[in-house]
């Protein structure tokens, strides 16, 4: 007869699973923390708009968060909001990726020759104190109210903050990094293709994000004084008839509208550009009067 | 020949103050084929003016500096350099991006500059290692990637700035048994500068002591005859070391001496 199976039981200590449902409580309250406050945090938005809105200063000048969100229903029903979007985003895409790409060239000549620097400081120096919205009269007259003039004014507000974080991470490439590949037999054109673009690339992007909430800004001005379609006619459109919730639906998209780009962008930047960033030093840069972080963890620290 | 070869080299620095800095005066060196050269002095001496000056970073004023008896004019890949910070590695690539980097500029084709590079990564022990970024290792890590790159471009002779004077004493101690290996290995001529009298000892087979700044010289040449194996406590290694210690400990005394005068004025 064989012997019985040796019975092995499944029990553990009351302590250690107590302490395990513990630690999984523990976690859960930890990203119920992070994720609810987050939500709590936009919702209180909504509750302290209603609490002002009628309560408050109850007005037909500023209507509650119902009525705007019943209207912004409306006019996605009927395709208006969505067109206006449409043209905002085209004018912004088209505007930016024109400003972006010229301001990259122009930055990275800058930073690499002494003369060309010399000789474009002066334009830079004074042309990126003109606010782009003041173009837009001079680019009215020159271009008429089309999308011509729209997409000098997006670019116009682009192209310097481009410059100068381009310019700014070109020059501040280290000697060391430049001298390795000298040694390592790399020629001038080599250097400035494998070492100084790539070194410059978290400046770019930090610029491009910057620049991104700056045509935002731009568009709404420019569509508010000449355009017939944009989210920025929408508020001024509407105050001539007194379609008071229209202008909050208005707002109510730009904030959205700009929230989800930048998120977009960030997340772009992470997934495709991730290795450019140095991974302890996030590339900071000041930038007029802003001073911003990228901040990219790629990685955690071995 | 020799494969350095440098006499009366001067080096100045211009101050915008006026007061131009002599930091070389009367330097004369010879480097050979197959030897590692350690390249001694206090701080402050000139020693990194030196190897800058060798690796075409910086002119000479005065002196003949040549290389394969032609004078060296820049930077270039016959002279491999090890810098002692960590900012050379390029932080976007991989540590096997980064070593063959030299071989990639060559025009290398993808898959025979990936095993060529293995081979070296390899070698200095990181094997495993390959895709990991400059930012995910440690300091020990980083500068046997800097040493991989440079061998992986095999370069007629290889110039090491103080390459592990940033490295805890542990790890540094590491470091100079596997450089002293891989040396042994294929024996590419070396100039090494440390300010550590001990490293130079284990490393080195010749030992020039620089004397304090400013206006340095070389002082001496210790020849070391200690062969592969080396012990800090063996009896021939503390005489090399003891020797050395004399040399320098008076030029270590005046350089601090001068420090204090200048902080005093």
């Amino acid at each position: 007869m064989s012997p019985a199976p040796e019975q092995v039981t499944a029990t553990r200590p009351a302590s250690d699973m107590q302490r395990e449902s513990e630690d999984a409580w523990a976690a859960l309250k930890k990203s119920a923390n992070h994720y609810g406050i987050y939500t709590v945090g936009f919702f209180s938005l909504f509750v302290l708009w209603h609490i002002v809105s009628v309560y408050l200063f109850s007005s037909v000048l500023f209507p509650p968060p119902l009525p705007v969100l019943a209207k912004a229903g409306e006019l996605m029903a009927n395709g208006k909001l969505f067109e206006h979007v449409g043209y905002s985003m085209m004018r912004i895409a088209v505007g930016f990726t024109l400003g972006s790409a010229i301001g990259i060239v122009i930055g990275l000549l800058m930073g690499s020759f002494a003369s060309v620097r010399r000789f474009l400081d002066p334009y830079v120096e004074t042309l990126r104190f003109i606010p782009a919205v003041a173009m837009i009269t001079v680019a009215v007259i020159w271009f008429g109210i089309g999308e011509t003039s729209k997409f000098f004014i997006i670019t116009y507000a682009t192209v310097f903050i481009v410059i100068l974080t381009t310019a700014a991470g070109v020059s501040s490439i280290v000697p060391n990094k430049v001298r390795a590949a000298q040694s390592l037999g790399a020629t001038r054109t080599q250097i400035f293709f494998l070492v100084t673009l790539p070194a410059t690339v978290p400046f770019i992007l930090t610029g491009m994000r910057v620049a991104m909430a700056n045509a935002f800004t731009t568009i709404v001005a420019a569509e508010l004084v000449a355009a017939n379609h944009g989210i920025g006619t929408l508020p001024w459109q509407s105050r001539l008839y007194m379609l008071i919730p229209e202008i909050f639906v208005a707002l109510l998209t730009l904030a959205l509208l700009g929230f989800t780009v930048d998120r977009c962008f960030r997340w772009a930047i992470y997934k495709f550009a991730g290795r450019y960033s140095p991974v302890r030093a996030a590339a900071q840069i000041v930038c007029g009067d802003c001073y911003v972080g990228l901040s990219l963890r790629r990685t955690k620290h071995a | 020949m020799s494969l350095i070869s440098i006499s009366g080299l001067e080096k100045t620095f211009r101050s915008r103050q006026g007061a131009d800095y002599t930091a070389i005066r009367d330097f004369d060196l010879e480097i050979h084929e197959g030897e590692f050269f350690c390249l001694l002095g206090p701080s402050g001496c000139g020693k990194t003016t030196v190897l800058n000056i060798i690796a075409g970073f910086d002119e000479q004023t005065r002196g003949d500096v040549m290389l394969d008896g032609r004078p060296i004019g820049g930077p270039g890949e016959d002279r491999g350099v090890v810098f002692q910070g960590d900012d050379p590695l390029f932080t976007w690539c991989s540590a096997l991006q980064n070593v063959e980097f030299g071989p990639r500029l060559r025009g290398m084709s993808r898959g025979e500059r990936e095993s060529h590079a293995r081979k070296y990564i390899e070698l200095v022990g990181l094997g495993g290692q390959e895709e990991k970024f400059p930012g995910e290792l440690s300091g020990g890590m980083k500068q046997r990637i800097q040493i991989a790159r440079c061998l992986a471009n095999e370069s007629k002779m290889l110039l090491m700035d103080e390459p592990f004077g940033a490295l805890d004493a542990q790890t540094r101690s590491i470091m100079q048994e596997q450089l002293a290996r891989i040396w042994h290995q294929n024996e590419t001529p070396v100039l090494f500068i440390t300010h550590d009298i001990d490293e130079a000892v284990t490393l080195g087979s010749r030992i020039g002591v620089m004397t304090a700044g400013p206006e340095s010289t070389l002082k001496g040449i210790v020849d070391v005859n200690l062969g592969a194996e080396r012990r800090r406590t063996d009896d021939d290694f503390m005489q090399v070391y003891r020797v050395v210690y004399d040399m320098i400990r008076e030029e270590v005394l005046q350089s601090l001496s001068r420090e204090d005068q200048e902080a005093a004025a």
